[in-house]
């Protein structure tokens, strides 16, 4: 029997949203600083119009349900996935405003992507955007990389078992510390040194290329969040191409791959213990499957004959490869190219890396390394049990941070999220279809969104369907915040009108 | 009759002759666009093309050589010029500014060996279209109203929260 959900619930998952929208208000405060700072009165105005919708809404709310009481997991699951959707309603306004957007939607496309470090774009005239605006894209995928509920979590929530299960709705199942408040500000300074030391080398690149200092330590900054946070916007149209540089490319590569990277193993590297990163199964497992796509996509790329040189080859179909597979999604060649120049076999390599992903709590989206490791480690598990003995004893370990015995309930685990990622992936694949593009293309774009990758072979445009950019949305959403949270919304939503009191 | 066919033939082949003149092989003497030069980057690798478009972002000096990027509204290319060739750019395009238009002929490389396989145009000549210009900005007098009316009710619900406290 469903219940109808109590007034009770709704009073706590409300006054837990009013301080993540608190929260997720005052950050607009940096871009209002920095428009003000370069005299960009409109966009100023802009994030004063966001701040304030942001506050009154927030305050309202902590008012109207204000409650003493903990979070339930099923409470904390609802202000997780509701949290999302709030974000990317109030991280469009100012968006909007500037006039970047043609739609509200499409402010909403970009808000969703952003915070969802997926990196797929509808905005228009890019190039003429103030530093405000660009500023706000790249901030909503660094808060977004780290759990917009993380930010929550660091500043405003003060009971550690609702701040836990907010914490796992949030697809982070793994604590560094002990307590999860000082995990969430442990990423948050792993993130901010790692800010300030890629902002200085970007920005140091960026004279080097040309540039004036003054944007290339903004780009800097913007390129270093969306490459750490695995997100891909850039401050450019033209994306990573805008710079024409091998330095700005391999620097490029290792942000993304440190983004890529489970926090806990940086955890593990900065206290010294650097020898985890070649035992760990997630790394092992990254580093085999890059070898795999890549091989794949190289392969693909050598039948095309479109690259000459094999060190041409390599620099771009490298960059592309890991760009998706970290689920950064910065581009060095046009999206049509994808189509137009990549053959099949080269974009199924990219597609296969996109679906696979990064570590588990770092900032990527889709199936993960650690559930990749298991599923293998469990099939070699079962050939194992078939050719040896009956009586035979098989016992699979694995190492990650510590050695650990594979248990049933971890690989029905990593089996139902991985099955949960391809259905995803087609569900997007078949409405992209419907709307008449090729099935790899739709596969391709379905992928990116779902694997919150944005890498784009050009169906991602403004003209699409509003169904298709509502299913992409969708697709980023529950993608980033791995299912269950989602679907208790779901459930949620259906108790509420089925359910009996 | 004989001259008429004679007329018709004579214009046949000084169409024909213009055609060889203006277009010839390797050649494209109407400006392209981005999208073409994109979706039909087999066919027109290593040729000359005109591309035009507003000077975007940075010009970014590489010794002899500089990068611009030129977009024409619909994507921007890289431009791989002579500085020399840049002076004449007092603008780029930006939020504060509108960048020059410029016509660029170059060759066009659909995987250029020269700069890690990128697509790019290098520029032979560069003519300067228009002079772009700044972009003065004046302050929405409806962004202005809703943001004071939202911070005085910002500033309400601050008070009443506030007073309810005391």
């Amino acid at each position: 029997m469903i219940l109808k959900p109590r007034l009770e619930d709704l009073k706590i998952i409300g006054y837990y949203l009013g301080k993540i929208i608190i929260g997720l208000g005052l950050t607009m405060l940096i871009p209002i600083v920095l428009g003000a700072a370069f005299g960009e009165i409109n966009p100023a105005l802009d994030f004063i119009i966001g701040i304030g919708i942001a506050l009154i809404s927030g305050l309202t709310l902590t008012r109207v349900c204000f409650t003493e009481k903990d979070l339930n997991w099923m409470q904390g699951m609802i202000v997780v996935s509701l949290s999302w959707l709030v974000a990317m309603v109030l991280g469009a306004i100012p968006l909007y405003l500037s006039g970047h957007w043609k739609s509200y939607l499409d402010a909403c496309f970009d808000a969703m992507s952003g915070f969802a470090t997926t990196g797929l774009v509808l905005v228009q005239n890019l190039d003429h955007m103030s530093y405000a605006h660009n500023l706000w894209r790249h901030l909503i995928m660094f808060i977004g990389g780290q759990g917009i509920v993380i930010v929550a979590l660091s500043f405003f929530v003060k009971g550690a078992s609702g701040a836990f299960r907010m914490y796992v709705g949030e697809a982070r199942d793994e604590r560094i510390m002990p307590n999860v408040i000082s995990t969430a500000r442990f990423i948050w300074l792993v993130s901010i040194v790692y800010l300030v030391l890629g902002t200085l080398v970007l920005g140091v690149t960026g004279i080097l290329n040309g540039m004036r200092p003054v944007n290339a330590f903004f780009h800097g900054a913007c390129i270093f969040m969306a490459a750490f946070d695995t997100g891909g916007f850039s401050p450019q149209s033209q994306n990573i191409l805008y710079y024409h540089s091998l330095p700005y490319e391999i620097i490029t590569i290792v942000i993304m791959i440190l983004g890529a990277i489970n926090f806990k193993l940086h955890y593990h590297i900065w206290m010294g213990n650097r020898k985890e990163i070649l035992k760990n199964i997630e790394t092992v497992t990254l580093f085999i499957t890059i070898l795999i796509t890549f091989c794949i996509t190289a392969v693909g790329l050598a039948q095309t004959g479109i690259y000459p040189k094999a060190i041409l080859l390599f620099r771009k179909g490298f960059y592309q490869l890991i760009s998706g597979h970290t689920g950064t999604g910065y581009q060095t060649i046009y999206a049509n190219q994808f189509p137009n120049e990549w053959n099949h076999l080269s974009m199924v390599g990219v597609i296969c890396a996109m679906a696979l992903g990064g570590a588990v709590c770092s900032t990527t989206g889709a199936i993960k390394m650690l559930r990749v490791g298991i599923i293998i480690k469990a099939l070699k598990e079962d050939i194992r049990r078939i050719i040896l003995p009956e009586r035979a004893i098989v016992v699979q370990k694995f190492h990650h941070i510590k050695t650990i015995f594979l248990e049933d309930r971890q690989v029905r685990s990593a089996l139902l999220i991985t099955l949960c990622y391809l259905v995803l992936y087609g569900l997007g694949s078949l409405v992209g279809m419907y709307y008449g593009h090729s099935f790899l293309n739709s596969l391709f774009e379905s992928t990116s969104a779902a694997a919150n990758v944005g890498l784009s072979c050009g169906v991602t445009s403004v003209a699409m369907p509003a169904l298709l950019k509502l299913t992409y949305i969708f697709q980023m959403w529950a993608g980033r915040l791995e299912f269950m949270s989602v679907f208790t919304l779901i459930g949620f939503f259906i108790a509420a009108i089925k359910g009996k009191k | 009759m004989k001259r008429l066919k004679f007329l018709f033939l004579s214009l046949f082949f000084a169409l024909c002759a213009l055609h060889f003149t203006f277009i010839a092989p390797g050649a494209l003497a109407q400006a392209i666009s981005s999208t073409e030069l994109i979706n039909n980057a087999k066919a027109l690798d290593g040729q000359t093309v005109v591309y035009k478009g507003e000077v975007i972002g940075d010009v970014m000096r590489r010794g002899d050589f500089a990068w611009i990027n030129v977009n024409d509204g619909q994507n921007a290319i890289g431009i791989w010029i002579s500085t020399a060739l840049t002076k004449q750019i007092t603008f780029a395009g930006s939020y504060k500014s509108k960048g020059d238009i410029v016509e660029v002929t170059g060759i066009f490389h659909r995987a250029c060996p020269e700069h890690g396989g990128d697509l790019d145009i290098h520029a032979q000549q560069m003519r300067l279209i228009e002079v772009g210009s700044p972009r003065p900005e004046r302050a929405s007098r409806i962004k202005r109203n809703v943001a004071i009316a939202l911070l005085a009710a910002l500033g309400l619900i601050w008070i009443l929260k506030l007073l309810k406290r005391k």
